[in-house]
């Protein structure tokens, strides 16, 4: 009896199907956004492509580099569980998590000046702009501000399932819990892999 | 692991009494306190319900004040729509029923159905918390439309922080029933074996996963517009409110199948039972649950009408909404073909049943009517829509989940339902119903607005007969639950498979015990072979 309450809380296929569900419905979240920014850009190309010269190019791609890096990170540690090597897969899930902090503070700098120079919604400096630069913003603050929350989740995950693993809970022959919470790591990279064009390289 | 044999309501684990009920992850728990959470909602809103229709009962009678009034209407439909419509079939009667008719244990992810319950909790808190802080009740209507949502001083914000609270709930049950329906099947159990309800509930899923988080981004931005006056929906800024009309009903829409879909499987389960023979066209109902499923997400434009709209997107969605209908049909159809022939025994549950088909055929065929283009500009924002949605969630929903907590209460509790006060129940409110009801699609017809405060004097005899069909609604309403109550305690005992059904959850014990079964069973039939009748008609 109890070995069959136990083998249902191991279904590694279980566990995916699961997880896979919950990245479509965190897509779909961001395709209602995706969907604002196509209609309004669609209206306003000029003005887009105006806002964007605001944001900081080389901002944008180092946090790109540094999420692209992180995900290499999270996938290593994953490799590295299946094979039993515990220290690498801390490693990688560590080093993840610091570059998600990174990528953080980074954000933390961008849109504070983005604020001291007044381009925040309803500031006396952005309503003078024209509309298509408005929407630009608020889309801008609203989609990477959703994107933000979404890191600062993957890396408190992230943070959950190094414990589990130094306490070895996720070890070499139970490890879904890991590659789940990686998979959202990668759910969350790849659409900043589409936040990063959509706003800063807008021609 | 000792009392394995006992029954789910009996005291186990280390937790007893109410946080033992409160930690439990036994979906068969998790069903009941949905059950008791939804029941006090339930009430709440239909006395809101009932309070409007007071002030309706003769122009100029202010029952209460104006900006009350709108703040009614508004709560009524969100409490009816999120706590109580959304959930109340699959949360209550699939969390109950659906590892017991699959042969498992429990779910895929106990606890993230625990969890689902906090969430949902958690939204009706904010949503009654919304009542009574801030600016005030909402008075936007449940739509939550902007740019009146943005502009309103009462508590808008955090209301719909409760919906989005409640669209999780019910996205990660979704989740859950889709990973547990693909996982936790029985030995023997294919796709083609299994329950219809399981069926519904599984194009349900789909919806509630695909659909529902939708509306959560949407009432985000409702939020951050009201905080921060991001612009997006605002035309002052640049913004477009036609584009949250868009994105509501991508929601809102599929979310009215969310409310049908399980409904009509509790329907399919019932009928074979209490005809005594196999249900006809099984794959036919399986697959048009499928069909609504899918038609269903791209016919969200008919809320739109005369919002503004191109002609051709227009047309489009017009012709789509009477796709949409058919799979609707062929169920009707088939369920009456399932009768044919069969031999009936009237009991409550089926009782429930035929009235859902009359009240579900009047309210889908005026779907129609709504449907069309032109007639949609005579009707469009009247009574008539109020009558139609009520005929479809109510007559529909509501009372398929009433017949379907008639079936199973003997499994939940484990005591039979007095049969002649439910029947009464189940006339009354039936009556209660058309009264309150029809006189709208009337009422609609000649041009009677909805969410209106007042009227003029010619409306007032549909009015006052609205008014008193709501006082023999909730008759029959309170009866109802006064002998479900009563059941609990003082019903005669039931057996494991009162009404003899044939699918799985008739093999565990009323009530279950707490792993539901001894022995998963092996399946090697279908869910209604009914062995007078074998070969006939399958």
């Amino acid at each position: 009896m109890s070995t069959s309450v136990a083998s249902h809380h191991s279904d590694y296929t279980g566990a995916k199907i699961g997880m896979w569900l919950f990245l479509f419905t965190e897509i779909l979240l961001f395709g209602g956004l995706f969907l604002l920014y196509a209609v309004y850009r669609a209206k306003s190309p000029a003005e887009f492509h105006e806002a964007t010269k605001h944001l900081h190019l080389a901002l944008g791609l180092s946090n790109t580099l540094i999420l692209l890096t992180s995900s290499l990170t999270a996938a290593l540690s994953v490799s590295a569980i299946r094979r039993g090597q515990k220290y690498w897969a801390l490693w990688g899930i560590g080093v993840t998590v610091v570059l998600a902090l990174a990528f953080l503070v980074n954000k933390y700098f961008e849109w504070k000046e983005h604020i001291g120079n007044g381009m925040f919604p309803g500031s006396p400096a952005l309503t003078s702009l024209s509309h298509g630069e408005n929407l630009f913003f608020g889309l801008y603050y609203t989609m990477t501000g959703l994107h933000g929350v979404h890191v600062l989740a993957g890396a408190a995950l992230l943070c959950v399932v190094y414990v589990f693993v130094n306490r070895e809970k996720v070890n070499q022959h139970s490890y879904s819990l890991l590659e789940n919470a990686c998979l959202f790591w990668h759910l969350v990279d790849l659409i900043w892999i589409y936040l990063f064009p959509l706003f800063y390289l807008v021609t | 692991m000792e009392k394995i044999e006992a029954s789910y309501l009996s005291a186990y684990g280390q937790r007893k009494g109410l946080a033992g009920w409160l930690t439990s992850t036994d979906h068969k728990r998790i069903a009941l306190l949905y059950m008791s959470a939804m029941s006090v909602f339930f009430l709440v809103a239909t006395f809101l319900g009932v309070l409007m229709r007071l002030n309706l009962i003769a122009p100029g009678s202010h029952v209460v004040s104006p900006r009350a009034y709108n703040s009614l209407f508004t709560v009524h439909g969100v409490i009816m729509i999120f706590l109580f419509i959304i959930p109340g079939i699959p949360a209550v009667l699939g969390n109950f029923v659906l590892p017991l008719q699959l042969g498992a244990r429990d779910v895929s992810f106990p606890r993230l159905n625990l969890f689902s319950w906090y969430f949902y909790m958690g939204g009706a808190l904010c949503a009654l918390l919304s009542l009574f802080t801030g600016g005030g009740a909402p008075d936007t209507g449940w739509t939550f439309y902007v740019p009146y949502s943005v502009k309103t001083g009462t508590n808008v914000s955090l209301a719909v922080f409760g919906a989005f609270l409640l669209g999780m709930s019910s996205m990660l049950t979704g989740l859950n029933f889709l990973t547990t329906i693909h996982r936790m099947r029985a030995p023997g159990m294919t796709w083609f074996r299994m329950p219809l309800f399981v069926w519904a509930l599984y194009a349900t899923g789909w919806v509630q996963l695909l659909a529902t988080p939708v509306l959560g981004i949407t009432l985000l931005l409702v939020i951050f517009e009201r905080a921060f006056g991001i612009g997006v929906f605002d035309p002052a800024r640049g913004g477009d409110p036609i584009l949250f009309q868009h994105l509501f009903w991508i929601y809102s829409h599929p979310a009215v199948y969310i409310m049908i879909l399980p409904a009509m499987g509790v329907i399919s389960e019932i009928i074979p039972v209490f005809a005594r023979r196999t249900i006809f066209g099984y794959k036919a109902i399986a697959f048009s649950s499928l069909a609504i499923a899918i038609v269903g997400y791209i016919v969200w434009g008919h809320h739109m009408f005369t919002s503004g709209m191109s002609d051709m997107a227009r047309v489009v969605f017009s012709l789509l909404t009477f796709v949409v209908a058919v799979p609707s049909g062929v169920k009707i159809f088939n369920w009456t073909a399932s009768l044919y022939k069969g031999s009936i025994t009237v009991s409550s549950p089926l009782l429930f049943v035929l009235a859902f088909i009359f009240l579900f055929s009047i309210g889908g065929l005026t779907g129609l009517i709504n449907g069309a283009l032109s007639t949609n500009i005579q009707i469009h924002g009247t009574y008539f829509i109020v009558a139609h949605f009520h005929y479809v969630m109510f007559g529909g929903t509501g009372f398929a989940f009433f017949a379907g907590l008639h079936y199973w209460f003997p499994k939940m509790f484990g005591r039979m339902v007095d049969e002649k006060r439910a029947k009464a129940a189940c006339i009354l409110m039936f009556v209660g119903f058309n009264v309150l009801y029809f006189p709208m699609f009337i009422l609609g017809w000649q041009g009677m607005p909805r969410r209106y405060y007042d009227y003029p004097a010619h409306f007032q005899p549909l009015h006052s007969l609205a008014t008193v069909g709501s006082w023999i609604l909730v008759a029959g309403l309170l009866l109802m639950l006064h002998n479900l109550i009563r059941t609990i305690r003082h019903g005669l005992p039931a057996s494991a498979n009162p009404w003899q059904g044939t699918t799985l959850e008739w093999h565990a014990s009323s009530p279950p015990s707490i792993e539901n079964f001894d022995v998963i069973p092996t399946v090697t039939t279908g869910p209604y072979a009914y062995p007078q009748n074998n070969g006939v008609s399958s």
